[in-house]
């Protein structure tokens, strides 16, 4: 990601530089810094259509992308955000609610990470506790008794790997979300916005459609920790980034990503309404056919979709 | 889809112990135990009870009636759908060191009589991790037990998701549990028993999701490994942390139960529910 950053940071310097030395001389460098900005802007679209896996993780990383919260903001009205698993306690890493999509009423929920370093320590960066993924399980148990869809924003490097959460059960929170998605009876979207880490990204992840925002990835171990067991060398996450095929694009290609969402030039974090507009294009789009099929129908789809996922030889 | 479907009634493992030797050192007391006296004990040292590995063969000849066992979807074999570097390699590597098409072995057989569909999860084959054959067979065994109405049991025993098939692997975690919800909706009983070790989206899958979850003695269990916890909390782990004892006593367990006991008990507890599905 930086390097290439760089570059083109170097080019903006120079385009502000010439800009300035023609006003400072009242020259005419019109054509010489139109040429400079087009060479740019060449530069910028050649750049983020051929990222490599390991600049999409760094790109889907990137703080200045939206959160959750952002994107609840953004995309929805009236939200009114719901707190606890009524068990143990209110985990900030994931929050949800209820809100309007178009004026239809419907259950967000989300990873939540920080917006700067003091918001990502309340945060745990987005690594859910077992609590957690209990209250996202009761928010969307309410939606079904409701008859409202269910819209999962996914963004975590996974779920946290700390004493408590072991003590009170993260294996057990996760699978039952799993089990439970597979078998609720409203419609459920999930969107990779992204980082989908692991088992913690997927605890959200079980529906009828998984969508990705064009710069984000999906894997069942982060490119450091794959390379660190594989290579004994978390520098080496590079290559494994490549490896585990974690794209958007390789999962739509995978048939595991039903949609890619396209980004704005430069990945959403350079415009967040324009990258918002074609979330919640595709949102409603995806709602509009799901919101007319019976629940039988529904869930014999659901179960079908994960029921193909996977490949092997038969004989 | 197959077009055969050989059943093979096969309770002798292709390799039923390795290395051959007539000496086993108990990894806990580090007695030295004859071979004969470590099988005839289940492979469970006598001295201080610690509980040797078993193979998926082992357990399940340990486990099941003598000849009961018929393997499903033995014809289920993984392929590198990512083009994962290496993993063909680990693969054969696998396959010729266990003698096992992948890393677990479903089918149908006997408990003291009583008929059970049974999943082992082979610890000997790349750590019992998870890829699409585990799951697309698990999922396969899961719903026959459901359409013929007996009970299923998976002994679990893996390093979780395989990372060599990422998305795949992932989401068998989602394939075994919609399974599950399958089951559950038909009413049909489902026990999980975890043994040594089991980590990762085993346990953050069906491994968790039993009617009844028992700890096999000693067993490591945990959603994250322990390596992974002590480096990011930055401090050692408390003694017995993620053993089954401890999951007992968490509330993630419905008991822990000793190698020789386990018989008995699923036995028990499948005649418990024998007629009870809806
Ligand atoms: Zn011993």
């Amino acid at each position: 990601m930086a390097d290439f950053e760089e570059q083109l940071a170097r080019l903006q310097d120079k385009i502000r530089d010439l800009q300035a030395f023609a006003r400072e001389q009242g020259l005419d460098l019109r054509r010489e810094i139109l040429a400079l900005e087009q060479k740019a802007a060449e530069l910028r679209a050649r750049m983020y259509a051929s990222l490599s896996p390991w600049q999409k993780v760094q790109l889907a990383r990137d703080v200045r992308r939206p959160t959750t919260l952002d994107y609840i903001d953004m995309l929805f009205t009236d939200f009114i955000q719901l707190h606890g698993d009524r068990q143990y306690r209110d985990d900030p890493a994931l929050v949800g609610g209820i809100a309007r999509l178009e004026g239809k009423p419907v259950t967000v929920l989300g990873h939540q990470k920080g917006r700067d370093t003091k918001d990502n320590i309340a945060r745990n960066f987005g690594m859910p506790h077992p609590e957690g993924y209990r209250k996202a399980l009761r928010l969307m148990e309410q939606a079904e008794k409701f008859g409202r869809p269910v819209i999962c924003f996914i963004d975590t490097p996974g779920a946290y790997p700390g004493l408590g959460a072991e003590e009170r059960g993260q294996g057990e929170a996760i699978a039952r979300n799993l089990r439970a998605m597979a078998a609720l009876a409203v419609p459920v979207l999930a969107v990779v916005t992204g980082e989908g880490g692991s088992g913690g990204a997927l605890a959200l992840g079980v529906g009828d459609a998984l969508l990705m925002l064009e710069h984000a990835v999906y894997s069942v171990i982060s490119p450091e920790g794959c390379a660190a067991i594989l290579w004994k060398d978390s520098s080496r996450a590079r290559e494994a980034a490549a490896a585990l095929k974690l794209t958007a694009q390789d999962l739509a290609r995978l048939g595991v990503a039903d949609e890619v969402i396209p980004e704005p030039q430069g990945g959403i974090q350079k415009d967040w309404q324009a990258g918002a507009r074609a979330v919640k294009e595709a949102l409603v789009r995806h709602l509009d056919i799901l919101s007319g099929l019976s629940a039988d129908t529904l869930l014999r789809r659901r179960q079908r979709r994960l029921a193909a996922i996977g490949q092997w030889r038969e004989h | 889809m197959a077009l055969f479907r050989k059943p093979q009634y096969s309770s002798m493992p292709a390799r039923p112990d390795r290395p051959r030797d007539i000496a086993s050192k108990c990894d806990q007391c580090k007695s030295i135990l004859i071979r004969q006296e470590l099988e005839k004990n289940l492979r469970v040292c006598p001295r201080c009870g610690y509980h040797f590995p078993l193979t998926a063969w082992q357990r399940i000849q340990y486990t099941l009636d003598e000849g009961s066992f018929c393997e499903l979807n033995a014809g289920l074999e993984p392929v590198n759908p990512l083009g994962f570097p290496g993993y063909d390699d680990k693969l054969a590597r696998a396959r010729k060191d266990s003698g096992l098409a992948e890393a677990v072995i479903t089918g149908r057989g006997l408990i003291e009589g009583e008929p059970a569909y049974v999943g082992v999860l082979a610890p000997e084959f790349m750590l019992g991790s998870m890829g699409s054959v585990v799951g697309e067979k698990l999922a396969r065994m899961l719903d026959e037990a459901g359409a013929q109405g007996v009970p299923a049991i998976i002994f679990s025993a893996s390093g979780g998701a395989r990372m060599q098939e990422s998305i795949f692997s992932l989401f068998q975690m989602a394939k075994t549990s919609a399974a599950l919800a399958r089951l559950h909706r038909k009413g049909v009983l489902y026990i999980s028993v975890l043994t040594h070790p089991t980590t990762g989206g085993v346990t953050a899958s069906f491994a968790m999701l039993g009617d009844i979850n028992i700890g096999e003695s000693g067993a490591l269990i945990g959603f994250a490994g322990p390596r992974v916890i002590q480096q990011t909390i930055g401090q050692t782990l408390p003694a017995g942390f993620q053993r089954a004892e401890f999951l007992l006593e968490h509330g993630m367990l419905d008991m822990v139960v000793e190698r020789k006991e386990l018989r008995p008990v699923l036995a028990r507890l499948l005649r418990l529910h024998r007629g009870g599905e809806r």
